[in-house]
């Protein structure tokens, strides 16, 4: 819509460059420098400790599936041409949601990754529906996450079974509802007029830079939202609802928004949530890596919050459905 | 928040990896695994802020319209001045900030307390026999493991050897704990042994301890998740340094 103007040389106007950004973070950074010691003070007590240290964890987590994730969505991007893509998926969109669900067993990686990548698919021209089931399937049932699923549960293969179907099973879904039902206005991605007239390498940085800055604003805003949750909700809570089966589904699917855990590691506190029905920890394991706050939070940054705001309520309900009815048949 | 500071943010963040896992830091937060991948992420942030001052210079007649960064407000006409810088990417600065700054230690006894004993997670029937050494060294977990669902069986008469922190019991007694991972600190369990024959008295918690002693047939339950917590019969303990890993 706009920005075609963005390398033209333009005289700056007046008001815009008070003080630039590079000042106020030197100037921030300076500071932070300076009130060291009374900052370590007031994170010294157990439970800001804690805090600081599953956030901290968590990015240092997600870090290097961010990079790689961008660094691959930037290929999508700059080198990987439009008509591959043309040529790759089915030509009718509701051919193209399943093709694109069950490509997602060739990304082995977790979900901060798969969003860069699903903007990138968009913008290269693959339907959007195509691209959301992706998204959802990629982090899910790819052969590390798998793997996981089948180490945490020795005693259940049927788990890892459970978890491949249901996932593929939610992804085609909410491809087929977008089809039906979403509108290409509430997916704002990032404009980006720059990737078309640079040279391919300059496109390339510039592209990773935006989606590092962007998605990764956004990741740190997700983890200190599960950070806060790791510290505040205690585990006794959900010892009280193990017992009731409607309820414990419930209770574990917002337990897996919440906490946001990475999923290739989800599995291993399914395991360990062991008061809980098979059927309650499939559905912690097939939301988890399809809703979350880090994930919510990335969406809203790359899609645009409109988007995020429908997309992921939908997703858990479908979600939840889809675990309850092949945990009832399955497990 | 302009090119160059976003360069000097990713900078500092690749910086930041990098110094976390070049050392033993990282192993603080996330499994020993992962240390290749951030070398590798630590690298290619540094490099892209590298790339973005450079190129930032090299065009910096350009006015930096970043016009990338306005998602949410839809009919928003002009020529791209006005716009929202993405403000976002000032909270890059927090993680930079816990790395550099306040490096957070390892789970301790606070996390330890709010979660439950996680050793239904490893249920498992098949036990090899113990290794040799006397006293036999084992890790918490191997040793919590054998003795609830071996019923001890597998450990016998046996000396063993645990290295662990104190954590604070249900009823303020010293339990040896040690955090699992599977792969970073969001998702860290701990596995609890109680002490009992000559167990420390007056150990501050978070105390790291090597402990020596025999299988007990006694077993506790923890209030947090109802899960049973096995015994140690004490003969030696003393302190030791916190181990590199602190995780198992």
């Amino acid at each position: 819509m706009r920005g075609t103007d963005s390398h033209t040389p333009v005289t700056a106007p007046p008001k815009r460059r008070r003080i630039g950004s590079v000042e106020v973070l030197a100037a921030v950074l300076i500071a932070l420098l300076l009130f060291r010691q009374p900052l370590a003070s007031v994170l010294s007590t157990p439970r800001l400790q804690t805090w600081t240290t599953v956030f901290v964890s968590v990015m240092v987590q997600a870090t290097p599936f961010l990079v790689f994730g961008v660094a691959l969505s930037a290929v999508i991007a700059v080198f990987v041409p439009r008509s591959f893509w043309a040529k790759a998926l089915p030509k009718h969109p509701a051919l193209a949601v399943p093709v694109a669900s069950c490509a997602g067993v060739i990304l082995p990686g977790c979900e901060c990754g798969s969003v860069p990548i699903a903007g990138s698919l968009i913008r290269r021209g693959v339907t959007p529906a195509a691209a959301l089931a992706f998204l959802l399937a990629a982090p899910a049932i790819n052969p590390i996450v798998l793997t996981a699923t089948a180490v945490a549960f020795p005693n259940n293969p049927e788990m890892v079974v459970a978890r491949g179907v249901a996932s593929v099973i939610v992804a085609m879904l909410m491809g087929w509802l977008w089809l039906r039902l979403g509108k290409a206005e509430w997916i704002r991605l990032p404009h980006r007029p720059e990737l078309d007239d640079l040279s391919r390498w300059r496109a390339f940085w510039a592209a990773c830079r935006h989606d590092i800055v962007h998605a990764g604003g956004f990741l740190v805003l997700g983890a200190m939202a599960a950070a806060t949750i790791n510290v505040l909700v205690p585990e006794s809570v959900l010892q009280r609802v193990a017992d009731q089966p409607v309820l414990a589904v419930i209770a574990l699917a917002g337990l897996a928004v919440l906490l946001s855990i990475c999923s290739e590691a989800d599995a291993f506190v399914a395991a360990s949530l062991s008061q809980f029905s098979l059927t309650a920890r499939l559905a912690f394991l097939v939301v988890g890596p399809m809703v979350d706050l880090k994930l919510i939070s990335m969406q809203a940054g790359v899609f645009g919050r409109r988007f995020a705001l429908r997309f992921a309520p939908a997703t858990f309900v479908t979600a939840v459905v889809v675990a309850a009815g092949i945990g009832w048949v399955l497990l | 928040m302009n090119r160059q500071a976003q360069g000097v943010v990713m900078l500092l963040l690749g910086g930041a990896i990098l110094k976390a896992s070049l050392t033993d830091m990282y192993l603080r937060y996330v499994k020993a695994g992962l240390q290749p991948f951030l070398i590798g992420a630590g690298l290619l942030l540094v490099l892209a802020a590298i790339m973005t001052i450079w190129y930032d210079l090299r065009h910096g007649a350009t006015v930096d319209t970043e016009c990338a960064d306005d998602h949410d407000h839809a009919g928003h006409s002009g020529g791209g001045h006005g716009h929202r810088e993405p403000r976002i990417g000032w909270l890059l600065i927090a993680p930079v900030l816990g790395l550099l700054l306040v490096a957070p230690p390892a789970l301790g006894s606070y996390a330890a307390g709010q979660a439950g004993t996680a050793l239904s997670a490893q249920q498992t029937t098949d036990f090899p026999p113990l290794p040799d050494g006397d006293p036999v060294q084992l890790s918490v977990l191997d040793y919590a493991t054998r003795a609830i669902f071996d019923s001890g069986a597998s450990l016998g008469e046996r000396t063993v050897q645990l290295t662990g922190f104190i954590s604070l019991g249900p009823d303020g007694q010293p339990l040896l704990t040690r955090m699992i991972l599977s792969c970073c600190a969001a998702d860290a369990r701990p596995i609890k042994v109680a002490l009992t024959g000559s167990a420390p008295e007056g150990v501050a918690p978070d105390t790291w301890l090597e402990v020596t002693g025999t299988y007990s047939t006694q077993t506790l339950a923890d209030p947090v998740n109802g899960e049973d917590i096995p015994f140690l019969n004490v003969a030696t303990w003393r302190p030791v340094p916190a181990p590199k890993e602190q995780y198992e």
